[in-house]
């Protein structure tokens, strides 16, 4: 058994193709990663058998393909930075990285990518690391597949999951992040995708989004996140087929928007969030096909927005289905189905004939006096609200779906 | 009695079979536990009284304490409702929502009705008048329904610039029916409560001190009315 | 046995009994009389402690009736009109008379036997006429063979046959030796049963005599005349002449 171990590891480290493999391990060639990253040359494999490595701060300043076998485990000992990728190209694959450095003024990372393109990071697991992994001045880079889980308590000690700062091109797939600051958090990135990412339980955002444009991210999950999901001042963002849920408490969104414009927010699910999208200066957004369902607020929309069109949308068993906090309405809403919608569709085109206001007098009366929240769903607030539909003084009388379709659309 | 339980066994399995959501069935028993249970019990008890006001002349004559028959008039009427209200609403809440809101929902229903024969008890003694106690009943079911949340909406307009969470939950001890909506609230609609005042209310009524406190005051929205009852009904000349 | 003493009671401004003091005997059968409104009912009612007085005090066998109602098990009090919960039959009420008072020594049910009672246990309370109701309160006055009768307006809704069988057993409970307190309007029917007369007026106790006194003091032998002609004496006197 021994021997045909030898022969297998003989066979791996032999090179047919020019460039070399160096294997690292208790009874390999190197003992440390920092030895062996030494003796390599660009476009070299380097392969970690497994074991408890205290490299300090690894440093990969060559191209190179870092494999992890078995998940070798990477220690920073809670005072370096673990791994530091300074080439392009570089693969880090397969590693367990543990105990990063906590610092208040340097954002040292459990990976962090400086200055490059290309770069691959997947199949890692972060345990305990302050930033997860860490991308500044990337280009094309993927970070796919990784599992990050830090488990600090307090917004100042932790650091973000996956932070990406004035990059472009990224690739963030199918990565599981959770107990960090923010989930994903994204600051001067362009032109990137994030897909299919689960982000729960965060101390602050599960998606941070910053001035960053023409991003894309679908069918993500983002769950019970401290505050949910937050993107604010940028443009051509589209959001697609995201899941948003479970996101309670005071300041808590399942989608905070601020200062967005001209994106896409298309084929999500809101579940049982305080506000499913709060929106605040946002303009020319196009919401449709989303599913706003067991929320306190289906949506709420500030006075300041303009120009967002909600459209066949599923809105069910929300406490409030929109609400607003101004008179001055210049967004539109058409064919949407609302629960609470009671009119009647006597020509059979499966849509109400007369308009559905989603507003209700009391969701204002809130709006504006949050302690009257004391008298929800007592008699006199469904008062008010009878009365207000039929003699309308204080809802937006704009605000309204001339359109409410009869039957749920999907 | 009988007319009360199957009115309420109807209700209750027609608003749960008719809605397919069940959390929206359970909205239009909140309804009815808080708006139609409070006027039934003070309507029927305060009637009740005033039409066996003979019958307890009769029985004041006999060597009973007064107190016994106040008390056993109390306890006949509230076992009655409480029955009726186990039957008519519990049976189809176990079949359709055997959970904890659907205790809840039990519990508090049960403690209304005998918050409000309290109240009747206490407003017939009053009054010898029949139809002056029964219009009496009549307003004080309307206070508690609409008049006192009017009230207080309008002291949160006057006063909104004050920080009146923690006053607002004192305010709603004074009402046996707030009390019990934002019980029922705090167990169904958890997510628009968990708002900015949401989380104060959470904070109090959510803990079990909070909800042990809130019940110790439904209680004694109970025991009050009727002990004040008995000292008047022990003075008092048939 | 019954001892009132300057009893006054206010209903808001009318004085219902003015300064009250009245004493009744064992083996004594008497009427209360006097127009309505006189405060017969109420002196009734203040024996029977329904009604507190505002002033004076009764006393039951030497005991002051207030805070105490343990008295009432020697009382069998027939009300003017018997209510009782529309939905129990006859027999459930006399059943549940007898729960009441469970501690009774021996019971009566001469009158539950002589009104044939017993054929119409099962009929409800509400569909019993007023007679047949007055015979049920009749039945549990004297069911408990009490001590003290108190009857008010006991005839008032009978039949002549049963009238004539509920005076026989009044006068045979007086020969008992029961104290017996009537009030009624029917004075003829009177005649015969009481020993004594306690006339009221305005809530004042005009006067309180033996029946051979009164017809003596008149000058009538019935009990009708002479009652007539204390009232008009009564009259005369109210106004003044």
């Amino acid at each position: 058994m021994k021997m045909i171990c030898y022969i297998l590891t003989l066979l791996i480290c032999v090179d047919s193709f020019g460039a070399n493999v160096l294997c690292v391990g208790k009874s390999k060639q190197f003992i440390s990663i920092t030895a062996a990253i030494c003796s390599a040359k660009d476009g070299d494999t380097v392969i970690v058998y497994p074991g408890h490595y205290y490299e300090k701060n690894l440093i990969v300043n060559k191209k190179i393909y870092l494999k992890g076998i078995g998940y070798p485990v990477l220690d920073g000992q809670k005072k370096y930075e673990v791994v530091s990728v300074k080439a392009n190209a570089v693969v880090v694959d397969g590693f367990k990285i543990i105990h990063s450095g906590v610092s208040s003024i340097e954002d040292l990372g459990g990976i962090k990518i400086y200055d490059s393109r290309d770069v691959v990071i997947k199949n890692n697991i972060l345990e305990d690391t302050f930033f997860g992994i860490y991308t500044q001045y990337g280009k094309n880079c993927t970070i796919q597949n990784n599992e990050l889980h830090a488990n600090n308590l307090e917004e100042q000690q932790s650091g973000n999951g996956i932070h990406c700062w004035k990059s472009d091109s990224m690739k963030i797939i199918g990565n599981t992040i959770t107990g960090h600051r923010d989930g994903i958090y994204f600051e001067f990135v362009t032109n990137s995708i994030i897909w299919r990412n689960t982000s729960f339980k965060n101390i602050r955002y599960g998606l941070h989004f910053m001035f960053s444009n023409n991003d894309a991210y679908i069918a993500n999950l983002f769950t019970a996140n401290g505050a949910g999901v937050a993107v604010m001042f940028s443009h051509g963002v589209k959001m697609y087929s995201n899941t948003f849920q479970e996101n309670w408490g005071d300041a808590s969104y399942g989608l905070l928007l601020k200062e967005i414009s001209d994106s896409y927010i298309e084929g999500n699910v809101f579940n049982k969030n305080t506000s499913g999208i709060y929106m605040e200066g946002a303009s020319r957004l196009l919401v449709k096909k989303n599913s706003f369902e067991n929320n306190g607020w289906g949506m709420k929309i500030q006075a300041s927005c303009m120009e967002i069109e909600v459209g066949n949308n599923n809105f069910i068993g929300n406490t409030f289905d929109v609400s607003t906090n101004g008179s001055l309405v210049l967004n539109t809403f058409n064919n949407n189905y609302w629960d609470k919608y009671d009119g009647y569709d006597l020509n059979k085109d499966r849509v109400g004939d007369i308009p559905y206001h989603p507003v209700s007098m009391y969701s204002m009366i809130v709006e504006k006096y949050p302690t009257a929240m004391i008298l929800f769903r007592s008699f006199i607030t469904a008062l008010l609200d009878k009365t207000e539909k039929l003699i309308p003084s204080i809802t937006p009388e704009g605000l309204k779906d001339n359109k409410p379709q009869m039957k749920r659309k999907f | 009695m009988l007319f009360y339980t199957l009115f309420l066994l109807v209700t209750t399995f027609s608003v749960f079979s008719l809605d397919e959501n069940p959390a929206k069935g359970l909205l239009s028993m909140l309804n009815i536990i808080l708006l139609i249970v409070p006027l039934v019990s003070i309507m029927f008890s305060t009637i009740y009284l005033y039409n066996s006001a003979e019958f307890i002349e009769l029985l004041v004559s006999q060597p009973l304490k007064r107190k016994t028959i106040w008390l056993s008039l109390f306890i006949g009427l509230s076992a009655s409702f409480s029955f009726s209200l186990l039957i008519g609403i519990g049976l189809p809440i176990i079949i359709f929502q055997p959970n904890a809101i659907g205790a809840m929902l039990i519990g508090i229903g049960i403690i209304l009705s005998n918050v409000f024969i309290a109240i009747a008890m206490l407003s017939s003694v009053k009054t010898r008048d029949k139809a002056k106690g029964i219009g009496f009943a009549i307003l004080v079911w309307l206070y508690f329904t609409i008049l006192f949340d009017g009230l207080v909406l309008f002291f949160l307009f006057q006063f909104a610039d004050y920080p009146l969470d923690k006053i607002m939950i004192i305010i709603s001890s004074f009402n046996p029916i707030d009390l019990s909506r934002i019980l029922i609230l705090l167990q169904l609609d958890v997510s628009a409560m968990m708002g900015y005042t949401g989380a104060i209310f959470k904070d109090f009524f959510g803990t079990s001190s909070g909800m042990i406190i809130s019940f110790s005051i439904l209680m004694f929205w109970v025991f009050f009315p009727v002990f004040f009852s008995i000292r008047n009904f022990n003075k008092k000349d048939l | 046995m019954i001892i009132a003493s300057n009893v006054t009671k206010k209903f808001g401004k009318l004085t219902a009994l003015n300064n009250v003091s009245l004493t009744c005997n064992r083996g004594e059968c008497i009427a209360l009389v006097g127009p309505n409104g006189s405060g017969k009912t109420t002196i009734i009612k203040s024996i029977l402690g329904m009604v507190v007085p505002d002033s004076g005090f009764i006393t039951f066998n030497g005991n002051n009736i207030l805070h105490d109602w343990h008295y009432r098990n020697h009382i069998g009090y027939m009300p003017q009109i018997g209510r009782y919960p529309d939905n129990m039959t006859i027999g459930d009420v006399i059943e549940m008379m007898k729960d009441i008072r469970s501690d009774a020594i021996s019971l009566d049910d001469d009158l539950i036997v002589s009104f044939g009672i017993p054929d119409l246990y099962n009929k409800r309370m509400r569909t019993l006429s007023g007679g047949t109701r007055q015979k049920v309160s009749a039945c549990l006055a004297f069911l408990f063979n009490p001590s003290v009768l108190i009857l008010d307006e006991p005839t008032a809704g009978l039949d002549p046959v049963s009238s004539e069988i509920f005076k026989e057993k009044i006068i045979s409970e007086k020969n008992k030796g029961k104290l017996i307190l009537i009030t009624s309007h029917v004075l003829s029917e009177l005649d015969e049963l009481v020993t004594q007369l306690v006339y009221m007026q305005d809530g004042q106790l005009l006067f309180h005599k033996t029946i051979d006194q009164l017809c003596f003091d008149t000058g009538e032998k019935k009990l009708t005349k002479a009652v007539a002609s204390v009232m008009g004496q009564s009259k005369i006197t109210s106004f003044g002449l």
